[in-house]
């Protein structure tokens, strides 16, 4: 995976005027998540509260504000979750039971551990303040007392500056007991998961909090009305939480302005693979896949693009023909057959061997398989080997369809999302680059890798 | 009620239900591996997706709520596609062992392969292997062949009450284990052998015996304990070859504990007695029946007639069948016996004269899960009664408060509300501080007789029984209840203490004021039935404690193994040794049966007909499973012609069935149990709460695998982890006080009789007591179960003097 930092900042250019959207144009980008980025100290309250840091919060908070009436704008938003599955997030809100006796809880999901995905750690790392604010707001919306940030297990650094961000908002009264000087309480904590990709479903995550081996749990019943400790739960992704306050300062209509229909405000992508600057990029959703390649250096070594996988392995692969004419929302992006995901682009170039690329997604999905049900735990076993022994010069032609159908089966049979997860990228390759896996079958060596004659300064070249 | 229909049959179902339910009570098959009625569901082997309208993808029926108007198709394509491709995905890492696979037969993936399976594997990668785990003596495992179905996981979790299993590793790599170098120890572990649907859990003494298809399978009803689990005893070749639970909601639902399911392998032990023994010039002679019974009678006669018919007594054990205990009873009243009993762990018989009717449980066994509010007074629970022990889990773990005064502070594996732990002396002031505190709160001491109030004013309640009281008048931790269902129930270590007319008196008061259920646990299959007979002294007789004390000249026993079942190891043994003559009836040859002059060979209870009565008053009759081994013979015909041999007239029985029916006077049985269970007295008996007692005391708990002569000869039972040497046990505050450290070795005394032990730090123990274990070699030189006892250091040199005597004496 690449580890890449976010794309170089360049000298701050503060255009903080009260009352105004702050955005700072950095690159083109449309920084709303990562609004501190341009800034000094951006993980810093000081920072956070300088670019009009939970002055939302404090509003609402102190006047009062009605739930279903942030609940409406967060609706009128088009905010939809940026974990990968683009619900609603106004609408899930709306799903927590508005009268409970007991704790409500609140969990933020920032596992993100897919290939390819990093951009809640930037967030983490650059913002933390903004998705504590956010956190307080959904809060105060839906009546939850605690709430649990749910940090990936691989990420150490950007776990001690949250709670260092944390001690920072409950000194500054923004966390803790009546806020304000309401009675609205909230406890915000983080959790350091142990680097399993299965914890990022929800369920399992919410196992993962009680301590308990990170399991998807059957739904229904959905968190919402049984999650954490059984109690109704609110589960959002980082970056859906962050634009929250941006939401309610400025309102859900402008949000929703930012972007195209059904795909409101911006969205942090991670672009890596094959580009001249990887890195995370925030644009407004429908933003054109060129701009977006262009912004992330394009296609490095000046070669040609020859696929991209738009949304994390577990969306599907799409060849350059398919993406080049794409824009990048939701709705842009199931046009072309493929789903904006987590934003986690990964580029290729046309020295990628699909089948070797293929070969390492399925060994990851076969690694990362919690074992609990049936189809994932065998099917994604017998994917990777078949893979292997292609990859090996050991495959048959039957191999082809025979991967297609173990994964189709695998698809929709299983417990959580990781068997459409893991059966996906074996569909879309196979779909998409055929002549490539038959090629290998029938030499038994990889059909770009035998058209690269020359190595310079130990890279592949193309022909 | 929801409408449905599946695959087409319109069905009327429960709210709540899900699809699996209302198609397995409609008896559409749906196959599953993981889904069992009885733990919760975990939906993750996928075998049991359908289709259902308006949902695009196949849904798993066992977790899947039904919804009205639902249409749901178990044998559509899309669900039988679903169906197949799990099944392949099941069978890729499953070995192909069927052929030495002792699940074989019997298997629910070979079953199901044949409906959903194909004739060939698309799968020619290697397969996965995962090491097999030593798991104890009673379970063996093949994890190659495990489906990761987690059924046993759950069960051990939900109805074992403690998660000794656990599936670590994801993925591929997931695999089922005990913890790091642990065995599982639930006394309830055979249970998933049942439950594992492949062949990843088998029996360990079973194993590559037989194949199931081999093997007949036969009804009988479990002799261990009170509980009368219904079984299926396997036979082949007129050998039993296992055990497995008959499915009984009301009794043993469908689970069976370990010692019911693993005692068959005492049937089989090289001790069995096949042919009448007579004791010739104190040599052991084999002879036939004819000789052996005339014998004996002739003793018996000889002896009555020279010192009168009260020179015999007579012992049967609990767990003899009511046919046997009916004719040892008829036989004594022939003789003008009065001296009969079978309550052979007891001290204290005041209540004798005093009881209405026959004492029980009190309760329906089924219903003890919808208590509120349960009360247990000297019981482990655990090792009495290892599978009721799971009705008390099934009611914590639904609500209800559970209470617990013993001396004894074992992990029953639930939640305890409240406990106060005290020496068993004690536990007569705690119930009196109890019944105290309880009419305060229900303003009814005027309920109770004068007498009773007057004893009460010398008690103090103290804050944990006031909070037992408070429990048991409804106040809860969670929320109060206005008319909670209580449960009161005494088991052994109340049932063989000098003070248990006590207890019992409070028990009943505090029950009466509570409007409480329950009664006695009794320890053995047919304790209840023995008492509703009657098989007991007469109103000149002696008890079983009195005919040991006053040693008679004659006994005649049934089933017991004098010194290994009696209350008073030291004094059974003694009487025997001094007796001129004991005519023994026994299925075992036995080192506790030397003294005796007569062995009559008989068949356990696999190999005779007969009835036990359960602790909840169900009688319930079983055949014969296997022919008697040899020459032995059913105890009961064996009585029957000693009381031919002995000239007794009234003995022409010709079947168990017929002495059955004498039993109950040709009255349908449960008309006579009903008029005969009442747990009440007639009277109040004289007792005296404040008694002060400082001496250490013994308990002297029966440990689960020693409780009767089959179960101690069953070797795998023997090697679990529940048969430990006796050792004297105290908590550390006790070891403080008399100046021990574990690993001390100490001469434990009581009355004249000793015993050398190692001492072990046991902090579950009262202060002021000794856990000494008894019905062992080791403690038969001791007295009584529950009793004073003292302790005292042995040096170096006094052990090696001690083992050198005990050597030589031995020899």
């Amino acid at each position: 995976m690449t580890t890449t930092i976010s794309a170089q900042i360049p000298t701050p250019a503060n255009s903080y005027e009260a009352g105004k959207p702050v955005m700072t144009d950095l690159n083109g980008q449309t920084l709303l998540c990562l609004r501190t980025l341009a800034e000094e100290n951006p993980a810093s309250l000081e920072t956070y509260i300088k670019l009009g840091g939970y002055s939302a919060l404090k509003r609402i908070v102190s006047e009062k504000t009605k739930a279903t009436d942030i609940i409406t704008q967060v609706k009128t938003s088009g905010l939809r979750g940026r974990g990968g599955a683009g619900f609603p997030t106004g609408l899930k809100w709306s799903f927590m039971p508005r009268y409970f006796d007991g704790v409500k809880y609140l969990v933020c999901n920032s596992d993100e551990g897919e290939p390819g995905t990093f951009k809640d750690r930037d967030i983490i790392r650059y913002n933390p303040h903004q998705l504590i604010e956010g956190m307080a707001i959904a809060a105060y919306t839906l009546g939850a007392r605690v709430g649990y940030n749910y940090i990936h297990g691989e990420i150490w650094q950007d776990y001690e500056i949250f709670e260092a961000a944390l001690h920072e908002a409950k000194a500054a009264g923004y966390l803790g007991e009546n806020l304000f000087g309401t009675n609205f309480c909230f406890d915000l904590y983080a959790v350091h998961g142990y680097g399993a990709y299965i914890c990022g479903e929800e369920t399992a995550l919410i196992e993962s909090i009680e301590g308990k081996k990170g399991q998807p749990r059957f739904k229904p019943p959905f968190p919402a009305s049984y999650g954490v400790f059984g109690k109704p739960t609110n589960v959002n992704n980082t970056e859906s939480y962050a634009s929250i306050p941006w939401i309610m300062q400025h309102g859900g209509e402008a949000f929703a302005a930012l972007g195209v229909p059904n795909s409101g405000g911006t969205k942090l992508f991670s672009v890596s693979g094959h580009v001249g600057k990887p890195g995370n990029y925030e644009v407004k959703m429908g933003t054109p896949f060129t701009e977006l390649l262009e912004m992330a250096g394009g296609v490095w070594k000046g070669r040609k693009l020859k696929a991209v996988i738009p949304g994390g392995p577990s969306t599907p692969v799409m060849p350059a023909s398919a993406i080049m004419g794409a824009t990048m929302d939701y709705e842009g992006l199931s046009k072309a057959r493929s789903s904006l995901g987590a934003g986690s682009m990964i580029v290729m170039d046309e020295t990628t061997c699909m089948v070797k690329a293929l070969h390492r997604l399925s060994y990851f999905f076969y690694e990362e398989s919690c074992g609990q049900c049936t189809p994932c735990r065998e099917g994604t076993g017998w994917v990777y080997r078949v893979i292997t022994r292609i990859v090996n010069g050991k495959g048959k032609m039957e191999d082809l369809d025979l991967l297609t159908d173990v994964s189709n089966n695998i698809s929709g049979r299983t417990i959580c999302a990781l068997g459409e997860a893991a059966a996906t990228p074996v569909l879309s390759f196979i779909k998409h680059f055929r002549p490539e896996f038959e090629y290998y079958i029938q030499h038994g060596k990889s059909m770009v890798e035998s058209q690269i004659d020359a190595v310079v300064d130990g890279k592949a070249e193309p022909k | 009620m929801l409408n449905i229909e599946i695959d087409g049959k319109a069905l009327e179902v429960e709210h709540g239900s899900t699809i699996i339910d209302a198609a397995d009570k409609a008896g559409i098959p749906i196959p599953r591996f993981c889904y069992h009625p009885k733990l919760s569901v975990a939906a993750n082997c996928r075998m049991c997706l359908v289709q259902v309208e308006k949902f695009n993808k196949p849904l798993p029926a066992c977790a899947t709520p039904v919804a009205d108007g639902m249409k749901i198709f178990t044998r559509s394509k899309s669900a039988i596609e679903a169906q197949k491709s799990v099944m392949e995905f099941l069978l890729i890492n499953h070995p192909l062992d069927c052929p030495i696979c002792d699940q074989g037969g019997e298997c629910d993936l070979q079953d199901i392969a044949v409906a959903y399976g194909t004739s060939g594997s698309r799968y020619t990668e290697e397969k996965r292997v995962v090491f097999n785990k030593n798991i104890g003596p009673l379970v063996s495992t093949d994890m190659t062949r495990c489906i990761q179905c987690t059924r046993c996981v759950r069960f051990l979790k939900e109805v074992g009450g403690m998660m000794e299993l656990g599936m670590v590793g994801r993925g591929e790599h997931a695999e089922i284990t005990a913890y790091v170098d642990k065995s599982v120890n639930s006394e309830l572990s055979g249970n998933i052998i049942d439950l594992c649907p492949v062949g990843a859990l088998t029996s360990k003494p079973f194993r590559y015996s037989a194949r199931s298809w081999e093997l007949t399978r036969r009804p009988s009803i479990a002799p261990h304990d009170g509980l009368g689990s219904h079984i299926e005893v396997h036979v082949k070749d007129n050998k039993v070859m296992r055990v497995l639970p008959r499915e009984k909601e009301s009794i043993n639902e469908c689970w069976l504990s370990d010692r019911d399911r693993f005692s068959y392998e005492g049937l089989n032990s090289p001790d069995r007695l096949k042919v009448p023994m007579i004791k010739h010039n104190g040599a052991w002679v084999e002879t036939d029946w004819k000789t052996a019974l005339e014998f004996a009678a002739g003793q018996i006669k000889d002896i009555t007639n020279e010192h009168g018919s009260e020179a015999l007594g007579v012992l049967v054990s609990p767990n003899s069948t009511m046919e046997e205990g009916y004719l040892a009873k008829k036989l004594a009243d022939g003789l003008g016996c009065g001296n009969v009993d079978y309550r052979l762990r007891q001290t204290d018989f005041r209540l004798d004269g005093k009881r209405q009717g026959t004492p029980w449980m009190g309760i329906n066994i089924h219903e003890i899960e919808e208590l509120d509010r349960i009360l247990v007074i000297g019981s482990n629970l655990r090792n009495e009664h290892p599978l009721l022990a799971q009705r008390f889990r099934k009611a914590v773990a639904n609500g209800a408060e559970l209470s617990v005064i013993s001396p004894l502070d074992n992990d029953p594996l639930m939640d305890i509300a409240h406990k106060v732990i005290v020496r068993p002396n004690d536990m007569v002031n705690v119930l009196g501080q109890i019944l105290k505190a309880m009419s305060g709160l229900q303003r009814l001491s005027l309920c109770l007789p004068a007498s009773l109030n007057q004893l009460l004013e010398e008690i103090k309640v103290r804050p944990n029984t006031q909070a037992i009281a408070e429990s048991m008048a409804g106040h809860g931790k969670d929320y109060d209840l206005v008319a909670p269902k209580v449960g009161i129930f005494l088991g052994n270590m109340a049932l063989s203490d000098p003070r248990f007319t006590e207890m019992y008196s409070m028990a009943e008061a505090i029950g009466g004021i509570s409007g409480a259920k329950g009664g006695i646990l009794p320890a053995a299959a047919n304790s209840t039935g023995m008492h509703m007979m009657g098989v007991m002294p007469s109103s000149t007789g002696m008890h079983a404690r009195a005919m040991l004390e006053v040693p008679r000249k004659a006994y005649l026993i049934v089933n017991i193994e004098p010194e290994l079942d009696c209350q008073h190891a030291a004094l059974a043994k003694v009487a025997m040794a001094k007796a001129e003559c004991v005519v023994a009836l026994t299925a075992f040859k036995s080192q506790a049966l030397e003294n005796a002059d007569v062995l009559l060979p008989i068949a356990p209870f696999t190999e005779t007909s007969g009835t036990f009565m359960s602790m909840e008053g169900r009688v319930q009759s079983f055949t014969a499973v296997a022919k008697p081994l040899a020459e032995c013979r059913p105890a009961w015909k064996v009585l029957r012609v000693l009381a031919n041999t002995l000239g007794l007239q009234g003995f022409d029985y010709e079947t168990s069935e017929q002495v059955k029916e004498a039993i109950f006077s040709g009255e349908k049985p449960s008309a006579v149990v009903w008029r005969s269970l009442n747990n009440n007295l007639k009277e109040l008996v004289e007792i005296q709460v404040n008694i002060k007692h400082d001496g250490l005391q013994r308990i002297g708990e029966v440990p689960q695998y020693e409780s009767d002569p089959i179960v101690r000869r069953s070797p795998p039972l023997q090697k679990t982890k529940y048969n430990i040497k006796p050792m004297a046990r105290m908590c550390a505050s006790q070891l403080e006080v008399l100046g021990l450290v574990e690993g001390d070795n100490v001469l434990v005394k009581q009355d004249k009789g000793s015993a050398v032990l190692t001492v072990k730090l046991d902090n579950h123990v009262a202060k002021g007591c000794v856990r000494v274990a008894a019905a062992h070699e080791d403690t038969i030189g001791l007295g009584d179960l529950m009793g004073d006892i003292t302790v005292e250091k042995l040096s170096v040199e006094q052990l090696q003097a001690h083992t050198k005597a005990s050597m030589e004496a031995r020899a």
